[in-house]
């Protein structure tokens, strides 16, 4: 037997609703995590990554020893806590003997791995070691730009991975409108070596330049770090075309006698259908239509009156002439 | 650098503000950190730049907290979060209503109700033509005596109201098969399926589980006396006799309480209102089953031997 469950409260069926798969979906949440153990470095990391994406990431602060994303089984609990927390974004900090100062930076779809990449941490500097005018200090959740330099980008796959996951974690929800004003903050990516990237996040300064355009000014405000690849596991295929599905893809219906023109914008065609006016009932009997049907009504009456009496003669006269 | 040539060496992406400008090496070995890190912030502030050429350069509208400008969709392409949501399947209705050709129609939610002569909500609280509004059914010939046609109505609804809910459980099943399920529903096994004749498990409750267990625990030799006993187990319940026997002999100056207790049965039974305790009707009944299974009891008795009972000699006649 089958039991139909829906949520008892609004508030409930509003949570559900708004984790629902959308046509057009808005940013992706990040779940942080910590391995068995972690180096004061990678605590450390994880705690200000939290601090960049405050209100679109959610950091667990107990040790996981189930998780180990590169290996078979070693998922499970990730998935798990990918599902309940709506994150599909993780980053997973973990120290060991073999692999130091590990960062596991990950994506999920449909709350199932999808795909990974492990880099080491180097040349860490916290947010607290930069001093700056704290003016210029970037506002909670305003929206970065993203810089990506280096050749090896592009020719590195690896490289090329990591550059579309760092983009996905760090460029937030997509936007319409931007306000211009709010521009403060910028995350800059380069490829120094073909396994190293120099990761740091600088506030910007917008300066008058004489333009509509303003000169932009970087301030390093941290934190900083070299991340130094390591395993990477890239997305199935299948997965990956599945996953790339937009709402763009399915191709709206061509909307019927509408035509774009450059000149003239917008052009409609209609038809009219045939009006057949001889059918056509007058919509209302106006007085003077009415009283001549009276008229006609009383003459047709004393006409019948007089007819009946000589109907039968007037007929079989009648008919011999239409036939001549 | 001019704008044209900015667009040519660097990707930009207005829509996600991210620049990427692939031809850009640095030298093998840097220095000092500080010279690499001096180096990618002016490549990274030429890149910033190039955005902004784009982003500064938008028509915008003002606002009192500022120039607000409309982003061009994201060109990177990026995977989704989930999947894209399923079309739901048609429900049993709906095909039958295309095949039909029925056509929805709005109704009003206030309809004129004759009853209490006026308007009044179609459905829910206080509707129009409510069966509760209505105090007195009118005899019909077709009326079966007996039947409470109040009761008749009630049963008539709940059963409406029943195979709506098994229709639309129907229909979400299907949803659930296309992977459409409506956000908010969830499909549960509420127990294991019911398979021929055998019955459903029944769940143990705490208190018999506790019997069955003092059970298990006294059912070796030495009544459980010697077994260990697990952490947290408690003593076996209804422990020690629950027959108790009577003294056969009467101690000093005491009557015999055996003797007492047969006493007190034969005078209840041979007192004046012995018609009272004894149920006539009771006790012919019991006579009666007494004899017939006595009869039976023979009669299955005889069959049995004619059939089972291995004759001997066959040649030698059974009647004497």
């Amino acid at each position: 037997m089958m039991e139909i469950r829906t949520p008892k409260t609004g508030k409930a069926k509003r949570v559900l609703e708004k984790r629902a798969p959308k046509l057009v979906e808005t940013g992706k949440k990040t779940l942080i995590l910590h391995g068995t153990k972690t180096s004061a470095t990678v605590s450390s990391v994880l705690m200000e990554l939290y601090r960049l994406k405050k209100g679109g990431a959610i950091k667990y602060s107990r040790r996981n020893e189930n998780i180990r994303p590169f290996e078979s089984g070693g998922e499970t609990s990730l998935e798990f806590f990918s599902q309940k927390t709506d994150c599909s974004l993780f980053v997973y900090g973990s120290h060991t003997k073999k692999r130091p100062d590990n960062l596991v930076l990950g994506r999920m779809y449909d709350h199932q791995v999808y795909d990974l990449i492990e880099v080491g941490i180097e040349n860490y500097k916290s947010l607290l070691s930069f001093s700056y005018d704290k003016k210029f200090a970037p506002h909670e959740g305003s929206k970065p730009f993203i810089c990506f330099t280096g050749e090896g980008f592009e020719n590195v796959p690896e490289l090329k991975h990591l550059k579309e996951v760092l983009t996905d974690l760090f460029r937030g929800e997509v936007v319409d409108n931007l306000n211009l004003t709010g521009l403060d903050r910028a995350y800059i990516c380069s490829a120094i070596s073909p396994t190293k990237v120099f990761l740091t996040h600088c506030a910007l300064k917008l300066k008058r330049s004489g333009t509509i355009v303003p000169k932009m000014e970087l301030v390093e405000v941290g934190p900083s770090m070299d991340l130094v690849i390591r395993r990477n596991r890239l997305p199935n295929e299948s997965l990956k075309k599945e996953a790339m599905r937009t709402s763009k893809d399915n191709p709206k219906k061509k909307v019927k006698n509408v035509d774009q023109d450059a000149v003239r914008g917008k052009i409609g065609k209609i038809y009219m259908p045939d009006q057949k006016l001889g059918e056509m009932q007058l919509p209302d009997k106006s007085k003077g239509v009415k009283r001549e049907r009276k008229e006609g009504k009383l003459k047709k009456h004393k006409e019948e009156s007089a007819s009946k009496k000589k109907k039968n003669s007037s007929d079989s006269e009648k008919i011999p002439t239409d036939a001549e | 650098m001019t704008e044209m040539e900015t667009e040519q060496i660097y990707q930009v992406d207005v829509g996600n503000l991210l620049a990427f400008n692939p031809n850009h090496r640095f030298p093998s070995a840097p220095s000092s950190r500080e010279e690499l890190v001096k180096e990618c912030l002016e490549e990274s502030r030429k890149l910033v730049q190039a955005v902004a050429n784009a982003l500064f350069n938008f028509p915008s509208t003002e606002t009192h907290d500022g120039p607000i400008v409309q982003l061009p969709p994201p060109t990177t392409k990026l995977p989704r979060e989930k999947h894209v949501p399923r079309p739901k399947p048609p429900t049993k209705w709906e095909e039958f209503a295309l095949k039909k050709g029925i056509q929805k129609r709005k109704k009003d939610k206030v309809v004129w109700d004759e009853q209490t002569d006026q308007f009044k909500r179609r459905h829910g609280y206080d509707r129009v033509n409510d069966d509760n509004d209505v105090p007195i059914i009118e005899a019909k010939a077709s009326d079966e005596p007996g039947e409470d046609p109040f009761a008749k109505r009630l049963d008539e609804k709940k059963k409406r109201v029943g195979k709506q809910e098994k229709n639309r459980l129907q229909n979400l099943k299907a949803a659930e098969k296309a992977g459409a399920l409506p956000s908010h529903v969830q499909l549960a096994a509420t127990s294991l399926p019911i398979s021929g004749t055998k019955a459903q498990p029944k769940k143990i409750g705490k208190e018999e589980l506790g019997d069955v267990a003092g059970l298990a625990a006294t059912s070796t030799a030495s009544g459980g006396k010697f077994d260990k006993k697990l952490p947290g187990e408690k003593p076996p319940k209804k422990q020690g006799k629950h027959h108790k026997y009577l003294p056969v002999v009467a101690g000093r100056g005491a009557v015999n309480p055996e003797k007492e207790q047969t006493n007190n049965v034969l005078s209840k039974i041979f007192s004046k209102h012995s018609h009272e305790i004894l149920n006539v009707g009771k006790a012919i009944n019991m006579y009666n089953v007494k004899k017939e299974k006595k009869k039976s009891g023979r009669s299955d008795k005889s069959g049995r031997s004619d059939k089972l009972k291995p004759k001997k000699d066959i040649t030698k006649k059974p009647a004497k």
